[in-house]
C-alpha cells in the first residue's frame, strides 16, 4: 500500500466539505511506515471535526516525519522548515495570524536532538499548536542512526545496542508547561483519532508523541520501537471517548472509573476504565504513571495530561482580535502627533 | 578649517589663544559609577547652547568596576565624528588616571580628583585639582547617595571653566532625570557646588571656550538604535522577535517602549503588535520567517554572533522567498570579541549569508536619520522582493548620541509587495508560487488564512508551482530567477550619495558611520594638502550603476572601512571591471574605536606618497583594559 488516504466516504462534514480537501499528495515514505497511518488519522480528525483547511497551517522540521505534511490537508498552506526549528516558525506564524490552526509534525531526532531547545521553549509558551512527534527512535532519512528517544539496549539493524537513556518527551512536555500531553501508537487507529480530535478542541500546546515504527531501519527483533514490541508493551490507559461540542450526545458514565474533562471549546473528553486515582489534570499523577510504566519496560498511551483553561501564548500577549498580518496602515502606523511627541522628547 | 583646529600645537595652548567651540572633553570614570547622567547633561547643555556636539561612550563589557571613557566633542564646523586628540581630560578613575595623563599631548587640560596627585606626573599640562569627596560630603548628607551625585561636580566645574551656561546645565539635568525631584535637587546641589568651587579656586588656564551658536536649533539628540526603533514602528512592524546582545538590545527595548505607548488599539487597549524575547537568535529569525510567511511585517535585531546563528534560516528565507527585516548592529568579533566596541565587520558574511548560492540585500545607514528612514525602506523592500533585508548599522551609530534634524512623518503607503488577489489571479490565469510573471524575477505569493490558493513551502528543490522537484532544469530555472530578482533589486535599493568635485583625481568611497570621519577628512585633505576629493557614500548592497560611473571618473579610489579585510572592497571586486580593480585602494580602521578623520587623512596622504604634516596622536585609550583578572 503506498497511499495513506482511506477510501473516501461519500459524506460531507459539518462545513459541507468532502474529504478531498483534507487529503494530501501521494506519500513518498516507505510502504507500511507508521507516519502514513498518522497522516490518515489527521485527515480523518480534521474532516470529522469540520476544521476549515484554509485556516490550517501545516509545519514541520526535517526528516521522514517532516515530509508528511505534504501528504495530508492539501488545501492548507504548509511549511517544511529547517531541522529542529519548526517551533519558532510556528510561533511567528501564529503571532502573525492568531486565527490560524497550527499543526506541526516533528520526529524524535528533530525534537529530541537538534530541536530540543526550541521544543522546550514551545512547551513553556503554551502556543496554540498541535505538535506531533512521529517517534521511531531512529533517523530514517539518514539510514537508521539512533535518536534520543531510543531505549537503552534497543538494537540497531546492525546489532549495535543503544547505550544512552532515552528522553521522554511527554514527561518533558508536562514539566515544561504544555497544556495537553498525549502518547499514542500509530497502529492504534481508534485511540489516535480520539486524541487528535480532542487536541483540536484544546487551545494551547498539544504535545502528542506517537510511536510510529520505522519499517526499514527499526522494525527488527531487539528493537524496542518495532511494531511487534509496541503491540506487546503498549499500556493503553482505558478507552477515550471524545464528544465534540457540535454533537448533542449525552454520555452516561461511572465517575469511579471514568474521568470527564470539559475542553476549551465545550467538547467533552471521557477517559474510561482508568485507574481510580488517575487525574489527567494533575501533573504529578501523569508523571508518576509515565515513570512507573517506563520502569516496567512499557509505555503508557492515552491523554496523559490536560489543563483545559491554561492561558495560551496569544492571550498572554494581549493581541487584538484580528490577525496582525492583515491590520490596515492606519492601525499600525501611529499618527503625526505621536512622531511629534517623540521628536519633542528628543530635543 | 585649518590644521590647527585639529591639533593645536602646544605653544598655542594658552589662555591667550581662545579656542572656541572646537575641542573634545574626555571623561575617564569607572563603569557603574553613574557617570552617564553627568556626561549626557554635559553633552546636552552644549547642544542647547546651539553648538554642534557629539558624544561617544567607550565602555567595557562589564556592569561595574572596569574603566570607561566618554568623549564629548564640540565643533563649530559641525564635525561630529570621533576626534582622536583629547583637549580636556576629566580623570575620575584612579586606576587609569596615571596612564591617561601620560598619554596626553602637551598643553592638554586635566581636571582630576585631588587625592590622585596627578599634577606631579607632568609639567606640560594644565591641571585643575578638585577635592570631589569633600565637596560631595557638603552637598549630600546621605553617604550612600554620594557616589551617584559625585560626577555632577565635574559638570559644575566644567560649566565654569568652559563657559557652559549653568542654567542650560540645570535644564539638561531636569530633562535627564524627568520627574524625580529628589534626585534633581541632589544633583543640582552638586552641580552648583562644583561651579562655586571652580569660581573660587580654579583660575582659567586653558584656551577652551563654549560660546552660544545657532547650529542646533530645532534639532534632536538621539541614538541610532532609538531612531531605528521609531522607523520600525512607523513602518508598521507587527511581529518582533529578539534575543539580547550588545550593542543591539537597546533597539528592541526602545521599540517595546514606543509600541506600548503608541500601538495599543485605542478602543480595546489591545496590542497591534507582538514582541517575543526568544530563546536564541535562531528562534528569533525562525519567528521572523514564520511571521513573514504568514503575512506580517516581522523583524529582529542582533549583532555579528547572532547573524552567524541566523545563517541557516537566511538561506531558507532566500530560497523559499519569505520577507523579514534583520538589524545587524555590528561590533568587533568573533564570539564575544570586543563586544562593546564598534566595527563594520559583518558585510562580507552577511552579503552571502547561508549555504549554497545566496545574495542578501543590505541597507547601510550612516546617520540616525537613515536608521529611521531605512527601517521603513527595509520593510517595503523585504515585502517587494520577498527576502530578508539586513540593515547594517554599528555600535557607534546605534548606541551613541547623534544630532539630527527632526524626522519626517512618512507619507507613503506601505508596499506589501506582490500578493495574489482575485484580480491578479484573473489577469495571470494560472498561478504558480514561483513563476516569474512580470519578468522581474518576483513571483506572486499567498499567505495562509486569506482564502487564496495554498502552496507547500520548502527548502527542497521546487518547480514554478512550488511542487517538490529534483529535476535539473527546475533547479536551474529557479536559481536563475532568484538571480534575476536580485538584479531587479538594484533599481530599488537606496542609491549612493555622490559628491563629484571638478579637478579631483581622488575619489573616496565610504559607508555607514565612517561617513563622519570621511566628511571631516576631506576638508583636512583639501586645506592641509591641497588634495581635492570626490566622495561616494554607499547606502546599499547590491551596488548600483552610480558606483561604476564613479570608478570610471576618478584615478585613484580609496575605500574606507572599519574592518581588517576590506570587506566592502571584496564585494565590489565581484562586480567591477579589470580597469577598476587597478584603481581601488583601502583605508582600514579596526581598533574597536570609532574611525576618526585624522586616521583617514594620514592614511590617504601616505598612500599618495606624501608625508603627514601632523604626527598622529597616540590613542589616549591605549591604556584600555588588558590582563585584568588573568
Amino acid at each position: 500500500m503506498s497511499t495513506p488516504t482511506p477510501e473516501a466516504p461519500k459524506r460531507l462534514n459539518r462545513l459541507g466539505l468532502e474529504l478531498q480537501p483534507y487529503r494530501g499528495g501521494k506519500t513518498t515514505l516507505c510502504a507500511g511506515c507508521g507516519h502514513n497511518a498518522i497522516s490518515e488519522r489527521i485527515i480523518e480528525a480534521f474532516f470529522e471535526m469540520g476544521v476549515d483547511p484554509g485556516q490550517v497551517i501545516k509545519l514541520s522540521g526535517i526528516g521522514c516525519s517532516s515530509k508528511s505534511p505534504a501528504y495530508f490537508l492539501g488545501a492548507a498552506h504548509g511549511f517544511n522548515t529547517v531541522h529542529g526549528r519548526m517551533p519558532s516558525v510556528g510561533t511567528g506564524a501564529m503571532l502573525a495570524n492568531r486565527k490560524l490552526i497550527a499543526i506541526g509534525i516533528s520526529g524524535d531526532g528533530d525534537t529530541g536532538a537538534i530541536g530540543i531547545g526550541q521544543f522546550v521553549h514551545l512547551m513553556r509558551r503554551n502556543l496554540p499548536i498541535i505538535y506531533i512527534i512521529e517517534d521511531n527512535g531512529c533517523y530514517g532519512l539518514t539510514k537508521g542512526q539512533f535518536s534520543p528517544t531510543a531505549d537503552v539496549g534497543s538494537k540497531a539493524k546492525n546489532g549495535v545496542a543503544n547505550e544512552l537513556p532515552p528522553i521522554d518527551t511527554c514527561r518533558l512536555a508536562i514539566e515544561l508547561g504544555a497544556s495537553f500531553v498525549a502518547r499514542s501508537f500509530s497502529g492504534d487507529k481508534k485511540q489516535l483519532l480520539a486524541i487528535l480530535k480532542a487536541s483540536l478542541a484544546h487551545r494551547g500546546t498539544c504535545m502528542i508523541d506517537v510511536l510510529s515504527p520505522c519499517v526499514t531501519f527499526n522494525d527488527h527483533e531487539g528493537s524496542t520501537k518495532s511494531y511487534a514490541y509496541a503491540k506487546d508493551h503498549d499500556d493503553v490507559m482505558g478507552d477515550i471517548t471524545f464528544v465534540p461540542f457540535f454533537e448533542d450526545i449525552s454520555v452516561e458514565y461511572d465517575p469511579g472509573t471514568t474521568k470527564a474533562v470539559e475542553m476549551h471549546d465545550g467538547s467533552k473528553l471521557y477517559l474510561r476504565k482508568v485507574a481510580e486515582d488517575y487525574n489527567p489534570t494533575d501533573k504529578m499523577t501523569a508523571l508518576r504513571l509515565l515513570h512507573e510504566t517506563a520502569r516496567r519496560g512499557e509505555f503508557a498511551t492515552g491523554v496523559l495530561y490536560v489543563e483545559p483553561d491554561k492561558e495560551d501564548f496569544i492571550s498572554l500577549l494581549g493581541l487584538v482580535d484580528e490577525p496582525l498580518a492583515s491590520l490596515p496602515l492606519d492601525r499600525v502606523r501611529p499618527g503625526r502627533a505621536a512622531l511629534d511627541e517623540v521628536m519633542e522628547s528628543l530635543r | 578649517m585649518s590644521l590647527s583646529d585639529v591639533a593645536v600645537p602646544a605653544a598655542s595652548r594658552s589662555t591667550a589663544t581662545r579656542v572656541v567651540n572646537d575641542f573634545s572633553v574626555q571623561v575617564a570614570t569607572v563603569n557603574g559609577s553613574g557617570s552617564q547622567t553627568a556626561n549626557l547633561v554635559l553633552l546636552r547643555s552644549i547642544f542647547q547652547m546651539g553648538v554642534p556636539v557629539s558624544g561617544k561612550n567607550m565602555f567595557p563589557s562589564n556592569i561595574a568596576g572596569l574603566p570607561t571613557w566618554y568623549t564629548i566633542r564640540a565643533n563649530k564646523h559641525g564635525y561630529v565624528g570621533r576626534k582622536k586628540e583629547v583637549d580636556f581630560l576629566v580623570a575620575m578613575n584612579p586606576e587609569t588616571a596615571r596612564e591617561d595623563v601620560l598619554s596626553l599631548e602637551p598643553g592638554t587640560a586635566v581636571l582630576y580628583d585631588e587625592p590622585l596627585k596627578l599634577s606631579a606626573l607632568r609639567s606640560d599640562l594644565v591641571f585643575y585639582p578638585v577635592p570631589f569627596d569633600r565637596i560631595v560630603a557638603e552637598v549630600c548628607k546621605d553617604a550612600k547617595l554620594r557616589r551617584l551625585v559625585k560626577n555632577m561636580i565635574y559638570d559644575g566645574v566644567l560649566s565654569k571653566l568652559l563657559n557652559i551656561d549653568l542654567a542650560q546645565m540645570a535644564h539638561a539635568l531636569k530633562r535627564q532625570l524627568g520627574k524625580k525631584q529628589k534626585a534633581i535637587d541632589l544633583n543640582m546641589g552638586a552641580l552648583e557646588a562644583g561651579f562655586a568651587y571652580a569660581e573660587q579656586h580654579l583660575p582659567k588656564r586653558d584656551p577652551y571656550w563654549v560660546e552660544p551658536m545657532d547650529r542646533t536649533a530645532g534639532m534632536i539628540l538621539v541614538e541610532g538604535n532609538a531612531a531605528a526603533a521609531l522607523g520600525c514602528m512607523m513602518a508598521g512592524v507587527t511581529v518582533v522577535a529578539w534575543y539580547p546582545i550588545t550593542p543591539s538590545s537597546s533597539l528592541p527595548e526602545t521599540l517595546i517602549g514606543y509600541l506600548k505607548k503608541y500601538r495599543k488599539d485605542p478602543e480595546t487597549g489591545k496590542a497591534t503588535y507582538a514582541v517575543v524575547q526568544a530563546e536564541d537568535e535562531i528562534a528569533s529569525i525562525g519567528m521572523v520567517v514564520g511571521a513573514g510567511w504568514a503575512g506580517a511585517r516581522a523583524m529582529t535585531s542582533t549583532s555579528g554572533p547572532g547573524i552567524s546563528l541566523m545563517a541557516e534560516f537566511a538561506g531558507l528565507a532566500y530560497y523559499a522567498e519569505v520577507p523579514g527585516v534583520v538589524f545587524d548592529i555590528q561590533r568587533v568579533g568573533p564570539s564575544t570579541g570586543l563586544p562593546t566596541r564598534t566595527a563594520q565587520g559583518d558585510l562580507l558574511s552577511t552579503a552571502v549569508l547561508s549555504h549554497g548560492d545566496t545574495r542578501q540585500i543590505m541597507l547601510i545607514p550612516a546617520s540616525v536619520e537613515e536608521c529611521y528612514t531605512m527601517a521603513m525602506d527595509a520593510f517595503d523592500l523585504a515585502e517587494r522582493f520577498q527576502v530578508i533585508v539586513f540593515i547594517m548599522s554599528d555600535l557607534d551609530l546605534g548606541m551613541n548620541m547623534w544630532m539630527s534634524n527632526t524626522f519626517e512623518y512618512p507619507e507613503r503607503q506601505l508596499d506589501r509587495g506582490k500578493r495574489l488577489d482575485r484580480e491578479t489571479l484573473q489577469r495571470i490565469g494560472e498561478w504558480g508560487r514561483y513563476k516569474d510573471v512580470d519578468g522581474d524575477g518576483i513571483p506572486y505569493r499567498t499567505v495562509p488564512g486569506e482564502s487564496m490558493p495554498p502552496y507547500f513551502t520548502r527548502g527542497s528543490g521546487h518547480n514554478e508551482k512550488a511542487q517538490y522537484s529534483e529535476r535539473p532544469d527546475d533547479y536551474v530555472n529557479n536559481m536563475e530567477r532568484l538571480a534575476r530578482k536580485f538584479e531587479s533589486a538594484r533599481g530599488h535599493v537606496p542609491k549612493p550619495v555622490v559628491q563629484d568635485v571638478d579637478g579631483a583625481e581622488i575619489g573616496i568611497i565610504g559607508f555607514g558611520s565612517s561617513h563622519w570621519a570621511i566628511d571631516e577628512s576631506r576638508d583636512q585633505l583639501e586645506r592641509g594638502y591641497g588634495i581635492k576629493t570626490a566622495y561616494l557614500r554607499l547606502r546599499a548592497y547590491p551596488f548600483t550603476d552610480e558606483l561604476t560611473l564613479f570608478l570610471d571618473r576618478y584615478e585613484r579610489i580609496y575605500v574606507v572601512e572599519q574592518n581588517r579585510d576590506a570587506q566592502m572592497l571584496a564585494l565590489m571586486r565581484l562586480d567591477i571591471t579589470a580597469d577598476h580593480h587597478a584603481k581601488v585602494r583601502s583605508v582600514l580602521h579596526f581598533s574597536g574605536l570609532p574611525i576618526d578623520a585624522r586616521s583617514v587623512t594620514d592614511d590617504i596622504v601616505e598612500q599618495e606618497g606624501l608625508k603627514p604634516k601632523t604626527s598622529a596622536p597616540r590613542e589616549t585609550l591605549a591604556a584600555g583594559i588588558a590582563g585584568r583578572g588573568e
